[in-house]
């Protein structure tokens, strides 16, 4: 089912480290630092959704004052992606049907952004938009014919589908979702819902001063089912043939069984 | 108590499903039919994809069927040689309409034609069902003999060739209308993810004449095996089938089936025929308020499922 993650965390990774680097340069003396309260996220059959805690500290150099404006972060958790439709329904010969339809190409399935204050008080509209910054400013593309591109953000599906994915708990904003505990030390918790898919889900750090971002870090998680779970999905995936084969046995036997143990003559 | 389907992907409540399954069981048994039209429509309302639902409510029919079929062998109530006949059009049927489906599914019409395919058959067979019930409780109540086996009422099925005599249900009717009937079965069952049995009861019935007695328990042996081959497919090719889902729902169908059989057995058959046609005419009513009332919400999203 992550098929893609591995290559994916490769490459997260290396952007992790030019992003150190860049992070390094005089331009901005600050370092981001991050960690989360857990890596790996086991379904069991109890599962009903989690609650990760991130946490970090914004390092500064010796050299240089602290700001006096302050830092401000944005957090952008990121599902793995999908392929979604969305469909339209049309009046037609008196009955509602299914019309229009757009294709979303590789969109997040799940999508929170986490801030420490409302995105248009931490920087201008043009930079929020250049940082993809929320969910106004995510990359949705869609397929139109042969092409893909990503639509204006008032275009109908595109408000229709982020609609829907909200109030599934799937994509979300919270403008007060980071706290700085103390001046460097901040704090967001994400909350993940059940419906959540499994597979690696991104969490993209960025720092804010002064408008503009001036250090960035990245860090991930994995929601992945375990044990019995694990062992059905497997199974399930693998060897469906046998697993139908004795799905199918269970349903005989159950059946069977039932009808001994209710027998009356 | 919640608990995560794995198949599903989705935390549901235990008890719900289990109530769901005892509910729906009382009325297979009650009726002698596999109850996928109620089931799969229940699991879609509490939020599963409708492609596990299909793919799972197979394998909770099998099970309440073959329960249902072992309390019939028990009292002789089943005429195996008709069952075989009807399955071997059954399977002819269940490839033409699989092969249907997948047609449709590329066209990215699935959804309508399922939708007016419950409409207007559930509506039609319902409306027929309740007619035709309201009409021999009417004539009961003249105190007229309840005329189900008319000697001279033979109709054009009966001046086919190729005459079988079936013993059991002490018909002797051609072997193209039992292919026939099969056929349908395999064709709808395949493209509306139902077992079919409140179909197949009043075919079998209305048609070949087959007695109320022996017509239930035969009717299960053929949704036995169309349900049980259909689960392994569905596994085998699109990995659809939720065990843990599947079990739960078992569970509370073979329960709820038992005391539905009992039931049944001090209800007069022409009432049961009436209760059923009227449940089949609310969720084909169901669907048709569905098709005709302008959704709370005019989008929908849908995951692609990605080829394995």
């Amino acid at each position: 089912m992550n098929r893609t993650s591995g290559p994916r965390i490769a490459i997260a990774r290396a952007l992790a480290a030019s992003v150190l680097v860049v992070s390094a340069l005089p331009a901005g003396a600050e370092r981001l630092v991050s960690s989360l309260s857990s890596h790996i996220i086991q379904i069991t059959s109890n599962f009903t959704g989690v609650e990760l805690v991130l946490f970090g500290i914004v390092e500064n150099d010796q050299a240089t004052p602290p700001r006096s404006s302050g830092y401000d972060i944005v957090a952008t958790v990121t599902g793995p992606r999908q392929s979604v439709v969305t469909r339209h329904k049309e009046r037609m010969f008196g009955i509602w049907i299914n019309a229009e339809s757009q294709n979303f190409v590789e969109v997040p399935s799940y999508l929170e952004v986490l801030s420490t204050r409302p995105f248009e008080s931490i920087a201008s509209a043009e930079t929020l938009r250049r940082q993809h910054i929320g969910i106004a400013n995510a990359l949705l593309p869609q397929q139109n014919e042969s092409d893909i591109a990503d639509a204006i953000p008032n275009d109908q599906f595109r408000q229709a589908f982020v609609r829907i994915k909200r109030e599934r708990n799937l994509y979300g904003e919270v403008a007060n979702g980071v706290t700085f505990l103390t001046p460097t030390l901040y704090r967001a918790s994400i909350s993940v819902p059940a419906e959540a898919p499994i597979g690696t889900y991104d969490v993209d750090i960025k720092l804010f001063a002064d408008g503009a971002v001036i250090a960035r870090t990245n860090s991930a998680f994995e929601i992945k089912t375990v044990g019995f779970e694990s062992f059905i999905v497997s199974a399930a995936v693998n060897y469906g043939l046998a697993y139908g084969v004795v799905t199918a046995m269970m349903a005989v036997m159950t059946g069977w069984f039932a009808s001994i143990v209710f027998r009356r003559d | 108590m919640e608990i995560y389907l794995p198949i599903a992907d989705l935390p549901v409540n235990i008890f719900l499903v289990l109530a769901m399954g005892l509910a729906v069981g009382f009325v297979s048994g009650l009726f002698g039919i596999g109850g996928g039209f109620l089931m799969t429509p229940l699991l879609i309302f509490i939020g599963i994809s409708p492609a596990v639902a299909v793919a799972t409510v197979s394998t909770h029919i099998a099970a309440s069927s073959f329960s249902g079929a072992v309390t019939y062998w028990r009292r002789r109530a089943i005429d195996l040689t008709l069952a075989l006949m009807l399955l071997a059009g059954g399977i002819v049927g269940t490839v033409s309409g699989v092969w249907l489906f997948t047609a449709l599914r590329g066209l990215g019409q699935l959804d309508i034609t399922i939708g007016l395919s419950y409409v207007l058959l559930l509506g039609s067979v319902g409306a027929m069902m309740v007619i035709e019930g309201l009409r021999a409780m009417l004539r009961a109540r003249q105190g007229k003999p309840v005329e189900l086996r008319r000697p001279g009422s033979h109709t054009w099925i009966h001046g086919l060739p190729l005459k079988f005599r079936f013993k059991q249900s002490k018909i002797y009717v051609s072997a193209i209308p039992v292919c026939v009937i099969g056929l349908i079965m395999g064709f709808i069952g395949a493209i509306m993810g139902i077992g079919g049995g409140f179909l197949l009861v009043p075919m079998l019935i209305y048609f070949l004449r087959v007695p109320t007695n022996v017509v239930i328990g035969t009717s299960m042996v053929l949704t036995l095996v169309t349900m049980a081959s259909a689960t392994i497919l569905h596994a085998a090719t699109n990995h659809l089938v939720d065990a843990v889902l599947a079990l739960i729902l078992m569970v509370g169908g073979v329960t709820g089936a038992q005391f539905g059989a009992r039931a049944g057995q001090k209800m007069r058959s022409e009432r049961l025929r009436l209760l059923l046609g009227i449940l089949v005419l609310a969720v084909g009513s169901r669907f048709a308020f569905d098709l005709v009332v302008a959704p709370a919400d005019l989008y929908s999203i849908r995951t692609i499922e990605d080829a394995p």
